[in-house]
């Protein structure tokens, strides 16, 4: 038997034992035990290190509030770091570590910022390591030289580096009710809403539904409380309309009452399923949400009440009561409020010596009288605790006379041999999810607490929730809620306990008082807040980080609210109240990328993307798109690659995969009408069976996409856009066809994924196609220039528009998505005897610049048609969209950057994002006039050349300048020329 | 003698601390000032800060409604960066950063600033065209920036995911070494005890409810603490512009309000020394000097003054994340909050003369507020003490959108929220 | 949020893309009023309160919806097919039955 378990009780299956490892020693304890029971049954006192002080620290609650037992779980080579002990499930081969400790935790040198204490309190950063104002430490070095340092004090654990193999997973629900704790209250409700016909869904944080049922030593419906719950458990459990969710922490209250809650599916198990995750990230849609999620009770603020060995008296019941574990021999309690006693005594019935009660209040009833008196304990009213003594865990506590009006301690200190502490400072209802959802909280001066809204939108509460502590408000408060008011409560026998506390919060004694035990906040530190005027509840979390670690505040928020209050002599509620955000507790990242955890967003690839990679394709991504840059051949360089492609598609032909063009349907009796509207140049006037290339602006008159577009019927047109602007595009025309123009009847349909498209350019493409084309015929008068026809490659239903962005005498063939690679194969085969090659997006972007066509380099959503000698394509003949906005004088001036070529003067490459100067001056870069967009090495030049915009355009034709990329360190000179540098009157294409 | 120094901690300290002044007085508001400042968040005091240094303006009060500091200078992702593209920005958010670089000894308040850099991922080679577009740009105005190889992040931050196989790999990526983050509380607060120790009167939970004319000309406003006049009024109010503007009789502005998320994760001890931003979503994370990592993403998207974020772009931002570190999966996240951005137009803010006499107006900060915060008051309290704005600042008109003077660094257009 | 879609029903507002304020009216195609365009284009409401907006069903429908929202509370007020606000049109009119 372990050195604290009791000899019976608690609900754990004392008839199994569970291994695991703590700091590398071996522990058992048995199912049912979370890490912090089993530990305490094994005399174990030592959980932690704070924060700043480095003190040692043991448990202090029994749940997701702990602040102290922070450990590390090693699950392989994946690490999770600030894990409370509280809520950790112990499990078989579990391994865990301590943290914030340095070499153990044992003996930790971090503890030697203790004796900085009062140096190091709350702001004090801002106030130094400044460093000198002149000499060589000015400005920020001193500061990160100090900084250097500090960092290595943060954090409290490590976070893993190697890719956790866990899986997550999303789930979405959707329900009528859903009820969020499930002590007596939440069962209540749950039942209650599920026999009304209701989807209820009940979350609880716990492995074991319950709640206080768990521990209370309560009787309900003539049974013990644990029993009820079981039974209501079971009940629901075998309700088709009830879905059970144990171990989910509902985290997120978010608008139109989407509810965020973290499932632990498997982190308890030894050996999980195969296919079970980790966790399960629920987005829950709820029509009605009911918050039963009780009451947290708070720490009193006292001279070394961070010792190992106090704890708060409801986890020490509970320690005792569900895990049968005694946390101490000889214990003492000390308390504002009946509440305590009621621990106290069921410690005393699992085997515990209680040795004294302090209480605050010099005043007692008569029924907490009666109560402490079956504990056997010295009682102590009107006396308060002082200071508790021991090294790394409790040995006993100081007590003096307290004077509860006058917060004043008095008389001499006398001190009780005691090596467990309970304490009680009341009881704060747990609101953060209601707070999350928009509440305002109101102060109760009889509980000393905040309570949610009387009214409320979405939700309802019950119980602790509601500042109703009794077993039987609860019951009843749960019942109403699920929506049966007027329903009968089972009979209980509970204790007649006043849970109003006094309004005390602190004992002012000397020595460090902590109220936020894991940031190391002191009462001292709420003070010098308030000295230095920071006294809104914000500037006081900010400045002195209450409230801020791990646990958010949830057992140190209202003492330090309280402390303030006293300093400024206001009320607690004129200090300001918190508005809690979401998370209530800590999420796990992994949970909340659940699916998209190593796969964050889908993959794009074309019908002909497995020939691609067949092929020696080397690819890139190209937003979603995966795209051929080059098909190298063994030994070849990237460049030499696409030289390569682009000489042979000049010379003969090349063919490439232009799939991922954005292609529209733009159809109907208006859809002409409306293709003048959006486009800068006339539609209506464009043949059946011909294309023209369009120019889009954005309604403030800026370039927003180019393409051709292809009347394929008097009132069907094929509109294409750029790889890159598709989305934007479609969503642009949505908008004005649905939202400005309804009456235009004109429908549009995204067909990117349904053709794939092939573009084959060069001398010989028509000879390649009249090769493996049936149905129609290619030759110039069947096909001319910007012509389309149909036929068949192979079978296949074929598209052929006669287009060229090369240059080149070049086709684009569209054909069924499915028939992609089919046909994509004919016309490879088909070429062959020509020299046809495949090329990728390189040698496409070296023969688009050498014809100076643009793209998303240059329409980079600041330029205008004009900067880029687009003018031509602006229609004076009709009105469009951006035509009213496109000549305002800042889109005229004469210092706008505009589109020119640029050739290399010393044979060197040129690169995209380099900046042209008049004056070249490596040492102090200036002067920039522009930049390159687009550079490559071209075939037919035997040049480097690029694109670039620049203040000046064309003006500057003929020109000498510098190249400037002090990041890439090149420089050199240029010559600034026409963007048209290959065959500028098209005869190639027209041929 | 400096009030705040490490003498005088240890001063203090050995006086049990009971000798610290408040940081800022609570007066109450006077009936008149030379200037009333609408606004105590970041820029509001820092307008506040510089009139009285720069400018010997002294009678000056701020105008908090709430508590001082309570909104996006508290709410932010601390980062602190001049990489901006356009001249017009990168120069202004420079002039900010030689501002930071000494804002700790100008203050007497360390803000914390580290230069830690910040690296921008680039994932395409067309990316990184733009991003070295981007540097090269800030070097021709004498900024720093630099490119990175793979290699050379893998080393600086281990953590990262730079494989081959990533969804996205790294290719590269650009540095801004005299970027960094501050201590966002630390920045607000000292200004506000650099102002009020220059005669300023910092008045909290003071709401403005309506502005007092005279014709055109602003005279004053109404508070809920009374009325006060003032000879000049300036407005810096974020997301509450348009509320403000609204007082004032102008119903529109180029201005929508949004609400951003910002997180942070529970402590870690360091793995993150640098500011870093994803190239292929929206997401930016560093590490505090606490251990918390704290990181963003983009707006939710929508107009909002709740300060409250929606659940999908959580989730976004945490997908995001997880791109790049992977082995982050088991970190929690401790904190959530929503700002209100004050989005313009084109990305870029306001500051200005105006529009109304009497009146001045800085707005549009869009995510670049607690960044700008030194030059935003700098530039400011120029234009307020002058009547005409600072060479730095004459580009950042209110006019200028109709003009079609536009300044938009990521060439996104009047879609406020993408920018 | 949740937005209530005329044509899908409720649906979680990931599913939706924010547009454009819904009260501005677009100038005619044919309108040569400088001012009354820049307006359309750069100014905003920016409503603390019950805001007009257009929304796109991205992820579903893809209508466009006028809808009416609180930006305070975030609460929905109404939501109805853009095309069916605006300005009249011809076409409709002739449409509906004498």
């Amino acid at each position: 038997m372990s050195p604290r378990r009791a000899t019976s009780g608690g609900l754990i299956d004392r008839s199994r034992s569970v291994r695991f490892t703590f700091d590398g020693q071996d522990f058992t304890g048995h199912p049912g035990d979370t890490l912090a029971s089993a530990l305490l049954a094994n005399g174990v006192s030592l959980f932690g290190r704070s924060f700043k002080y480095h003190r040692p620290r043991g448990v202090l609650a029994a749940g997701v509030d702990e602040p102290n037992a922070l450990v590390t779980v090693l699950r392989g080579e994946a690490r999770e770091p600030n894990i409370q002990a509280t809520m950790l499930e112990i499990r078989d081969g579990l391994k865990v570590v301590s943290q914030n400790r340095f070499p153990t935790l044992g003996f930790d040198v971090g503890a030697a910022n203790q004796l900085g204490g009062k140096l190091i309190g709350a702001g004090f950063y801002y106030k130094t390591f400044m460093g000198p104002v002149i000499g060589p430490l000015k400005g920020t070095r001193f500061w990160m030289f100090c900084e250097h340092f500090i960092r290595r004090a943060a954090g409290l654990g490590h976070a893993g580096t190697a890719p956790d193999p866990s899986r997550y997973e999303r789930m979405n629900a959707f329900c009528d009710v859903l009820v969020v704790g499930s002590g007596p209250a939440g069962l209540m409700a749950a039942k209650a809403a599920a026999e009304s016909g209701a989807r209820v869904m009940l979350a609880e944080q716990d492995a074991r539904l319950g709640g206080s049922a768990n521990w209370s030593g309560e009787t309900i419906d003539a049974q013990p409380a644990n029993d009820w719950a079981a039974g209501m458990v079971r009940e629901l459990a075998a309700l088709p309309n009830v879905t059970l969710l144990p171990r989910t922490t509902v985290w997120g209250y978010y608008d139109g009452n989407t509810i965020a809650a973290l499932e632990r599916v498997t982190d308890h198990k030894a050996s999980p399923r195969a296919g079970e995750p980790r966790q399960r990230h629920w987005t829950i849609r709820s029509g009605k949400v009911v918050l039963t999620t009780g009451a947290f009770e708070r720490p009193l603020v006292f001279p070394g009440n961070d010792r190992p060995g106090v704890m708060l008296a409801s986890a020490a019941e509970r320690y005792a009561v569900e895990y049968g574990v005694l946390p101490g021999d000889k214990v003492a309690v000390f308390t504002n409020n009946d509440g305590a006693y009621k621990s106290a005594l069921s410690l005393r019935e699992a085997g515990c010596r209680i040795v004294a009660i302090i209480d605050v209040r010099e005043e007692l009833s008569e029924a907490v009288r009666a109560l402490a008196v079956r504990t056997g304990a010295e009682i102590l009213s009107g006396r308060a605790v002082t200071g508790t003594e021991g090294g790394k865990s409790l040995s006993g506590i100081k007590m003096q006379a307290f004077n509860a009006k006058a917060g004043a301690v008095s008389g001499d200190p006398r001190t009780i041999e005691a090596d467990c502490l309970l304490m009680s400072g009341g009881w704060s209802p747990v609101i953060n999810l209601a707070s999350q959802a928009g509440a305002k909280a109101e102060w109760s001066e009889r509980l000393q607490a905040f309570l949610p809204p009387k009214e409320a939108d979405g939700w309802v509460g019950a119980g602790g929730f509601n500042g109703a502590f009794s077993l039987e408000a609860a019951l009843a408060e749960g019942l109403a809620a699920g929506g049966e008011p007027d329903g009968d409560t089972p009979a209980v026998i509970s204790y007649e306990l006043d849970m109003a506390p006094a309004p005390v919060f602190e004992i002012a004694a000397g020595g460090k008082a902590f109220v936020d035990f894991q940031h190391d906040v002191t009462a001292d530190d709420v003070r010098l807040a308030h000295r230095e005027g920071f006294q809104s509840v914000e500037h006081l979390k900010r400045y002195t980080t209450l409230g801020m670690a791990t646990d958010q505040g949830k057992t140190s928020n209202v003492p330090g609210l309280a402390i303030m209050a006293n300093a400024l002599g206001k009320q607690i509620p004129e200090v300001g109240t918190t508005r809690f955000r979401p998370p209530f507790a800590p999420v796990t990242i992994g949970a909340l990328a659940a699916e998209r955890y190593g796969e964050i967003r889908p993959e794009r690839l074309t019908p002909m993307h497995d020939w691609h990679i067949a092929n020696g394709a080397t690819t890139y991504s190209a937003g979603l798109w995966h795209r051929p840059m080059i098909y190298g051949l063994p030994g070849e360089t990237v460049e030499q690659a696409y030289v390569r492609e682009a000489q042979t598609t000049r010379e003969a032909a090349g063919i490439a995969d232009v799939s991922t063009l954005g292609k529209i349907m733009v159809q109907g009796p208006d859809a002409a009408g409306f293709l003048d509207r959006v486009y800068t140049n006339m539609f209506s006037t464009l043949p059946v069976g011909k294309a023209r290339y369009g120019l889009m602006l954005r309604e403030d008159g800026l370039v927003l996409d180019d393409g051709t577009t292809w009347r394929l019927g008097e009132q069907d047109f094929l509109m294409t856009t750029t790889t890159a602007n598709a989305g934007k595009v479609m969503q642009h025309l949505e908008y004005l066809l649905d939202a400005v123009w309804p009456e235009l009847k004109v429908q549009l349909t995204s067909v990117t994924d349904q053709w794939a498209g092939a573009s084959i350019a060069g001398p010989v493409s028509r000879e390649i196609l009249a090769a493996c084309v049936t149905g129609t015929k290619v030759d110039n008068e069947t096909l001319p220039f910007m012509g389309i026809v149909y036929g068949e490659i192979s079978g296949a239903p074929v598209m052929i528009c006669r287009l060229s962005f090369s240059g080149e005498l070049a086709y684009e063939v569209y054909s069924g998505a499915g028939h992609g690679t089919h046909v994509w194969e004919a016309l490879i085969a088909a070429g062959k005897p020509f020299g046809l090659v495949p090329y990728g997006l390189e040698a496409l972007g070296t023969m688009r610049i050498e014809k100076g066509h643009v793209t998303g380099a240059e329409i980079d959503g600041r330029v205008t048609a004009r900067d880029l000698h687009l003018d031509w394509m602006l229609s004076k003949k009709k009105p469009f969209v951006g035509s009213m906005m496109m000549d305002r004088e800042g889109l005229t001036a004469p210092d706008r950057l505009q589109l020119v070529g640029i050739m290399s003067l010393d044979n060197r490459p040129l690169n995209g994002g380099a900046h042209i100067v008049e004056e070249l001056d490596r040492d102090n870069p200036h002067g920039s006039i522009g930049h390159m967009t687009a550079a490559c090495y071209s075939p037919v030049l035997g040049r480097h050349i690029g694109l670039a915009l620049v203040k000046g355009g064309k003006s500057l034709h003929g020109q000498r300048a510098f190249i400037s990329d002090p990041l890439r360190k090149r420089f050199g000179p240029v010559e600034i020329v026409s963007h048209h540098f290959y065959d500028p009157e098209g005869r190639r294409m027209h041929g | 003698m400096r009030e705040y120094s490490a003498y005088t901690l240890l001063k203090n300290a050995l006086a049990g601390n009971r000798d610290w002044k408040p940081a800022w007085r609570k007066p109450d508001p006077k009936a008149s000032y030379d200037v009333v400042i609408i606004g105590g968040g970041g820029h509001g005091l820092s307008t506040a800060y510089y009139l009285a240094k720069e400018h010997g303006i002294t009678n000056v009060a701020v105008l908090e409604k709430g508590y001082l500091g309570s909104g996006n200078v508290g709410r932010n992702t601390t980062a602190v960066r001049s990489n901006y593209l356009l001249p017009e920005n990168h120069r202004f958010y420079e002039h900010s950063m030689d501002l930071w670089e000494n804002l700790s000894h100008d203050l007497n308040y360390n803000v914390m600033f580290s230069q830690r850099g910040c690296l921008n991922l680039a994932h395409t080679p067309g990316q990184l065209d733009e991003y070295v577009r981007r540097g090269n740009a800030l070097r021709h105005s004498g900024i720093d920036s630099e490119l990175m190889t793979v290699e050379q992040i893998k080393r600086l931050v281990p953590a990262l995911d730079v494989s081959a196989s990533a969804r996205f790999p790294v290719i590269g990526g650009v540095m801004q070494w005299s970027a960094g983050t501050a201590r966002h509380d630390a920045v607000a607060w000292g200004y506000a005890r650099g102002a009020d120790r220059r005669g300023v009167d910092v008045i909290e939970n003071c709401e403005v409810t309506g502005f007092l004319r005279d014709g055109d000309r602003v005279t004053g406003v109404t508070t809920t603490r009374g009325e006060i006049r003032a000879k000049k009024v300036a407005i810096a109010v974020a997301g509450s512009t348009g509320r403000v503007m609204k007082l004032v009789g102008i119903d529109e502005m180029p201005i929508e309000s949004q609400v951003l998320q910002a997180f942070v994760s529970e402590s870690l001890k360091p793995i993150l020394d640098t500011v870093l931003t994803f190239g292929m979503g929206h997401f930016y994370v560093g590490q505090s000097d606490k251990g918390g990592l704290i990181y963003g993403g983009a707006l939710d998207g929508y107009n909002s003054y709740a300060q409250r974020g929606s659940l999908p772009l959580v989730e976004e931002v945490h997908s995001e994340m997880l791109a790049l570190f992977p082995g982050l999966a088991s970190v929690r996240v401790l904190r959530s909050w929503g700002g209100l951005c004050d989005m313009s137009m084109d990305g870029s803010p306001i500051i200005t003369t105006g529009p109304l006499p009497g009146m001045y107006l800085n707005c549009g900060w869009c995510y670049g507020g607690f960044k700008a915060t030194p030059a935003s008051g700098w530039c400011f309290a120029w234009t307020i003490a002058k009547d005409e704005p600072h060479p730095l600042n004459a580009p950042f008109t209110l006019d200028r959108f109709h003009r079609g003077a536009i300044i938009d660094d990521k060439g996104q257009g009047a879609t406020p929220n993408l920018h | 949020m949740i937005i209530t879609c005329p044509y899908c029903g409720p649906r979680d507002s990931s599913e939706f893309v924010y547009r454009e304020e819904g009260g501005r009216i677009r100038p005619d195609q044919a309108s040569t009023d400088q001012a009354a365009w820049n307006a359309y284009v750069y100014d905003r409401v920016n409503t603390a309160g019950e805001h007009d907006e257009i929304w796109q069903h991205s992820g579903g429908c893809r209508a466009h919806l006028r809808i009416v929202r609180n930006t305070v509370t975030h609460r929905i007020v109404s939501v109805a097919f853009a095309r069916d606000h605006g300005r009249p049109h011809e076409r409709r009119k002739a449409e509906t039955p004498a």
